[in-house]
């Protein structure tokens, strides 16, 4: 089926506002081509699941399309038209399954050598679509920090080495109270500029008090849902024909109510449960969960505030056994767990920056119960090392 | 001989300055003695096992890369012992996982059936002789691509009484040497050791993978995948100059199948994945050391990764007639 021929009644297995948003706007579906509709329908199905900011990004989105003549529509979408797509796909139902189309599409594209014809459309898209949706700038600074190194004496080499660059190393930090000091930065934060989804707090262990406006993920709180998934990746790998396509198709297709972890906010039990769901390594290491749930929440809410608190994660098995859901006691390795946290934050700073108003941006990364920091603010010289005693509520006030 | 050199390793942590500190043996003792090219570009899909079906035959394979399926285009096993008229024992692969069984002999029309060839998959051997039982677990990883997913085995397989018929090592022996090591790379290197000894092919191709672990989002294992790797390389090396056969009369081929994605582009998650098909995933490095190259040059130029089977029969006296890749004459 072409794009030209849909037709409204092929939404209504769409949740009830995707559905409304999609018929809102079918003409404007209509001219687009096929090699780019349904990487938008996925978005639009989801909407009903979507973030505030999202929801507002995504509708600007459309209007902007609605608003471009033909003559326009041609120009844009002049890369994506020159993309030849498979019989098979074109049959396929992308508009009830968009996700795997794309999934779809994606191997099509690698195996007729138009992967970078495709990615070179799709990053020219972005860039004209940049330039004519104005985007939307925080209401005050944005505000990463990560805490890195739970329970390591010693770190086992020079730490934030790719943050340094970029900020003031601190390394005379005192280390009392630092976790509260952060935790209450958040908390003003978070009362100073309520929104919702606005200030975000992630732990890879269990997670610290905290107040009810700050946003919590954590890894221990997932427990029984990363249990329920692994079982149930275990039973599935366990039929014949099961294949990494059909497996990845299923777990994009489990609901919180599938594994227990309706909270009664939809939009945070399903961001929930697709860090499990489809994202590699969160299920199994709680460094990968930390670093995923950081960027996922950036991507996608756009926060003000993230703290992202990494704990130690499992000592690596064999990938075989680590999917396998089994009560043996887990063995921790705290100080490999150092070294992916120190990437993690250099990845939850590089995120941030993704933003708009990233030159405001602040960002501080600390080695938890130790004395190094690096602090990345405007009011701070980068490269710069200050061997100065100063506890974090200190550095948090050279940041601002 | 040929290794790749883990299933994806970026240039920031292997040899730019930032990286040179994962690799030392290839550092210290290799480089000095290589021909060193900076820019290897694998223009194709960017799965291990069609990428290295791909480097076996100088083609862009579009093969699915989950599936047991042989490389469509004849690959440089076949070249080789069809041209030379070498016997099946002269050439071997040994490779990671399951995926990898049809690598050794391509489903092209222009060559029958036997004469690619014979591939070894250690972790399968010791999987079959261990039935599961003792501490083998580390050992028997499955592929870091789809952790959760291992294809059925097709074609010929190399199984465990070839093992003890063929390469001269007992089931015991081999048990009891595997729970000494801490990797499947490891296996593998012991496995390609017994081969050297056996049969002394002429035509070796390595797939290590550890790297490969980064899928699994953990930094702190990619880097530890990294050196091992590092160190395998070298130990091979070590074990060309110590085999009579070998010593003063081969030449090996250390590459990455391909990178791994920027931590810029947003697409991806950095390191973990090698999905975007950014710059910085497809471009990767080569070096060729050994009998009849210079040692100590870098060269800049880009080549591409279908260029080392024409470069292979070159050195050996073949003819990739199908293949798309020209020969790399700065090693020839």
């Amino acid at each position: 089926m072409r794009p030209e021929d849909l037709k409204p009644e092929q939404f209504s297995g769409y949740p009830p506002e995707a559905r409304k948003l999609a018929l809102d706007y079918l003409d404007t579906f209509r001219r687009l081509p096929l090699s780019f509709l349904p990487n938008l329908l996925r978005e639009v199905i989801e909407f009903d699941f979507k973030f505030p900011v999202e929801r507002r990004l995504l509708e600007k989105e459309l209007a902007n399309l609605r608003s471009l003549s033909q003559q326009s529509l041609r120009f844009w979408f002049q890369e994506f038209t020159e993309i030849r797509l498979s019989e098979s796909l074109e049959k396929s139902d992308w508009v009830t399954s968009p996700a795997q189309f794309v999934e779809q599409l994606s191997a099509h594209l690698w195996a007729t050598h138009q992967m970078d014809a495709f990615r070179h459309a799709a990053l020219s898209y972005a860039d004209r679509l940049r330039t004519a949706v104005a985007p939307e700038l925080p209401a005050s600074p944005r505000f990463g920090i990560a805490v890195i190194g739970q329970g390591v004496d010693v770190a086992p080499g020079p730490l934030f080495r790719k943050l340094r660059p970029y900020g003031a190393y601190f390394s005379a930090v005192n280390p009392q109270n630092g976790l509260q000091h952060l935790l209450e930065a958040v908390a003003a934060r978070a009362r100073s500029s309520p929104a919702p989804y606005a200030h975000w707090y992630i732990d890879g262990g269990e997670a610290l008090p905290h107040p009810s406006e700050v946003i919590c993920v954590s890894y221990k709180a997932m427990e029984q849902v990363r249990a329920t998934i692994l079982a149930r990746i275990h039973a599935e790998t366990q039929k014949r024909g099961m294949g990494p396509e059909a497996l990845r198709t299923l777990m994009a297709q489990l609901q919180p109510a599938d594994l227990g972890a309706s909270g009664g906010d939809p939009a945070l039990d399903r961001f929930r449960i697709k860090l499990l769901t489809e994202a590699s390594g969160t299920q199994i290491f709680s460094t990968s969960f930390v670093q995923w749930a950081a960027r996922e929440a950036l991507r996608r809410a756009q926060p003000l505030t993230v703290l992202a608190r990494f704990g130690p994660r499992r000592r690596q098995k064999p990938m075989n056994e680590m999917l396998s859901p089994s009560a043996e006691q887990v063995e921790l390795d705290p100080v490999g767990s150092l070294v992916d946290a120190d990437m993690g934050a250099y990845y939850n700073w590089i995120n941030q920056q993704r933003l708009p108003g990233s030159e405001k941006s602040l960002f501080l990364a600390w080695f938890e119960n130790h004395q190094e920091a690096i602090a990345i603010s405007p009011t701070l010289p980068r490269g710069t090392v200050s061997t100065g005693t100063i506890d974090l509520r200190g550095v948090l006030s050279w940041m601002t | 001989m040929v290794i790749t050199f883990g299933g994806g390793a970026r240039d920031q942590e292997t040899f730019a300055p930032e990286g040179q500190e994962n690799i030392p043996h290839l550092m210290r003792e290799l480089i000095p003695q290589s021909a060193f090219f900076t820019q290897v570009v694998n223009r194709g899909i960017l799965g291990h096992y069609v990428a290295t079906a791909s480097l076996a035959t100088g083609v862009y394979e579009t093969i699915n890369n989950f599936a047991a399926l042989p490389p469509e285009s004849p690959t440089v096993f076949e070249y080789f012992r069809k041209a030379l008229k070498r016997p099946a024992s002269d050439a071997w692969v040994v490779a990671p996982s399951n995926g990898f069984n049809r690598i050794g002999e391509s489903s092209h029309r222009s060559f029958a059936p036997g004469w690619g060839a014979q591939v070894i998959l250690p972790k399968y051997l010791l999987g079959a002789a261990t039935s599961g039982r003792g501490d083998y677990g580390h050992l028997l990883r499955d592929s870091y691509e789809t952790p959760l997913y291992a294809p059925e085995l097709g074609g010929n397989t190399f199984e465990l009484e070839q093992m003890e018929t063929i390469l001269k090592l007992s089931v015991d022996d081999f048990r009891a040497h595997a729970l000494t090591l801490s990797s499947p790379d490891e296996l593998s290197v012991y496995i390609v050791r017994q081969l050297m000894r056996q049969f002394a092919p002429s035509l070796l191709w390595v797939t290590l993978h550890d790297i490969d672990i980064a899928h699994a989002g953990a930094y702190s294992l990619y880097i530890e995948g990294i050196r091992r790797t590092d160190r395998l390389c070298a130990e091979l090396w070590k074990a060309v100059q110590s085999e009579p056969e070998y010593a003063g009369k081969t030449t090996l081929f250390i590459l990455p199948d391909f990178g791994r994605d920027s931590d810029e582009d947003a697409g991806g998650n950095g390191f973990q994945h090698h999905r975007t098909g950014d710059v910085i995933s497809r471009t990767t490095w080569m070096m060729a050391l050994g009998s009849g190259i210079r040692g100590g040059v870098v060269y800049d130029r880009p080549v591409d990764s279908i260029d080392l089977v024409p470069t292979l029969g070159s050195l050996m006296g073949f003819t990739a007639s199908l293949s798309r890749g020209k020969p790399i004459t700065e090693v020839l």
